[in-house]
């Protein structure tokens, strides 16, 4: 499993040597040494201008960004997804429009975003709201019409009433796979965090790399690179994890069918 | 004493017929096995009867009143397959029929509430033999023990008709007389009327206290769709021996007490 990245690092040692030989000023592939100070720099000492870590201010600030419109997605997702999923009335009103909203290419309307909401931090949360809401509300939507009927119909022998099924059958069996509509949704809204940091910013993970793109600090992009996807991995293997805790039913569901 | 009471009985889907004039009455405490090839609408005969489909013309009327418009407690059901909820525990499964009535707006129950009804399901799994799997949750459960499950989980609703649609399909033969014989003391001691769909001749002969078969009686191949299937053979069949067995002890019960 680790032999892939083993081999990745040792080329980039290879190339960064050969580079480095020819010119020891090349910014291209710096070596290790230069890349450990610079996230000595980066994480560990505080700018000189504002006496903050920028590492950590960065995360912080593109962290707060990403749950909060990850958040407001997935409970959009889920809430219009099961009444669309479960509600015919609202399936007929609904889904039709939903499919259009989710053709809308995000990015092109971030400008009208900048224009409503200022370019602070509602312009970046709407984005990715606009980005992974639609695609979560068709897939929990299609997640509940999956459900057998035999379930519907049953629950309501049993004498549940439609909130009750909403409440007690389709929502606890939608909890898992939210979490993998999640799952799948991380990455696009990391992608639409770190567009709209690169567009308009102070700080954020995205705004740093485009800001030292123009100064080809490599040394440091590629250490904030490696920090994002190593963010991304970690959320997702604890999902992941989380899911298979808190849901075994789920799971041995999974693996009988 | 009749009690459910089916009158001119038509299905159609669109151009489809799937049933025409159906017609028969059961009385209350009767076990009506309902047989027929595969696609004649025994299925859609039971979710009529479930009013989880509406008929195109004509009528069910229970003790003299037309079917209420949706599922209730009062007709449970049982399919061959999904008929418990993958995630609540076994026990869970059958507190649910509980919760959802007694429960208010969010279904659930708490405290002393939530024991009693602990108890009164623990009890139901006992009936069907799955007291052990309590907390199992269904897909860790048999075919035969999720089938077990689904008839402990209609029958703590009390239901006075219970439907159900090839419930014993899917298991083993050995697994089957078991479930069989449960399914038989279960409904002399609940004295609710059964609807069985089946495919299994033997099986709505040994259950039944009443066998319908169903067929289309025109079958040349272009009217097939003009045409639906109607009731072609409806007999009384003699109550499996562990029924007589049944009866026969609650007649000495009676005598016994009236002399005493
Ligand atoms: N919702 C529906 N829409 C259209 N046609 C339907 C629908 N449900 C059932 N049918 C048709 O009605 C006919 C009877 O179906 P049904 O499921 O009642 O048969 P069945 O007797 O239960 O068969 P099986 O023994 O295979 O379960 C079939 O031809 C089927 O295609
Ligand atoms: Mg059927």
């Amino acid at each position: 499993m680790l032999l892939p990245f083993a081999l990745l690092l040792i080329a980039y040692a290879v190339g960064s040597e050969i580079r480095l030989s020819d010119n020891p000023n090349d910014k291209l592939l710096p070596s290790f040494p230069t890349l450990y100070e610079a996230v000595q720099r980066m994480a560990f000492e505080p700018d000189k201008r504002t006496g903050n870590y920028l590492l950590w201010q960065d995360t912080v600030a593109s962290l707060m960004r990403l749950s909060i419109g990850v958040l407001v997605a997935t409970l959009m997702g889920s809430i219009v997804g099961i009444a669309v999923g479960l509600i015919p009335y609202v399936n007929r009103t609904m889904s039709a429009f939903i499919s259009v909203l989710a053709m809308i290419p995000p990015l092109a309307v971030l400008p009208i975003l900048f224009i409503t909401f200022g370019l602070g931090e509602l312009a970046k949360i709407v984005l990715i709201v606009f980005g992974i809401a639609p695609f979560m509300m068709r897939d929990i939507a299609l997640r509940v019409g999956e459900l057998p009927s035999e379930q519907i119909v049953k629950a309501q022998t049993l004498g549940a009433s439609t909130w009750h099924i909403a409440w007690r059958i389709v929502l606890p069996q939608m909890w898992p796979r939210i979490i993998d509509a999640l799952r799948l949704s991380l990455g696009t809204a990391w992608l639409f965090l770190i567009a709209a940091e690169a567009i308009a910013a102070q700080s954020g993970l995205g705004y740093r790399i485009f800001l030292l793109r123009r100064y080809l600090a490599m040394d440091v992009i590629l250490p904030y690179v490696a920090w994002i996807t190593f963010l991304a991995v970690l959320f997702d293997y604890t999902l992941q994890k989380f899911q298979i805790i808190a849901f075994p039913w789920f799971a041995v569901g999974r693996s009988s069918e | 004493m009749t009690q459910v009471s089916v009158q001119n009985l038509w299905m159609e889907y669109g151009d489809q017929v799937v049933l025409e004039q159906v017609n028969f009455e059961v009385e209350t405490h009767s076990f009506v096995s309902i047989v027929g090839p595969s696609g004649c609408g025994k299925s859609t005969l039971l979710r009529l009867l479930l009013s989880q489909e509406h008929a195109t013309r004509g009528e069910i009327l229970v003790d003299g009143a037309p079917l209420p418009l949706n599922p209730d407690p009062d007709r449970g059901v049982v399919f061959q397959k999904y008929s418990v909820f993958p995630h609540l525990t076994a026990l869970e499964n059958v507190v649910l029929g509980l919760e959802l009535e007694q429960g208010g707006l969010f279904g659930r129950l708490h405290g002393k509430a939530k024991r009693r009804a602990k108890a009164e399901a623990l009890h139901h799994l006992e009936g069907v033999g799955l007291k052990d799997s309590a907390h199992k949750y269904p897909a860790s459960l048999s075919g035969g023990m999720q089938q077990r499950l689904a008839i402990a989980q209609a029958l703590i609703k009390k239901p006075r008709i219970l439907l159900l649609d090839e419930p014993f399909g899917a298991l083993d033969p050995g697994i089957r007389s078991e479930v069989h014989d449960l399914m038989l003391r279960l409904w002399w001691e609940t004295k609710m009327t059964v609807f069985m769909v089946t495919h299994d001749l033997k099986e709505a002969f040994y259950l039944g206290t009443r066998v319908i078969a169903l067929d289309r009686t025109r079958k040349r191949e272009e009217e097939k769709e003009r045409y639906g299937a109607s009731i072609i053979f409806d007999t009384p069949s003699e109550p499996a021996p562990i029924i007589q067995e049944l009866a026969a002890e609650a007649e000495t019960d009676t005598e016994t007490n009236q002399n005493t």
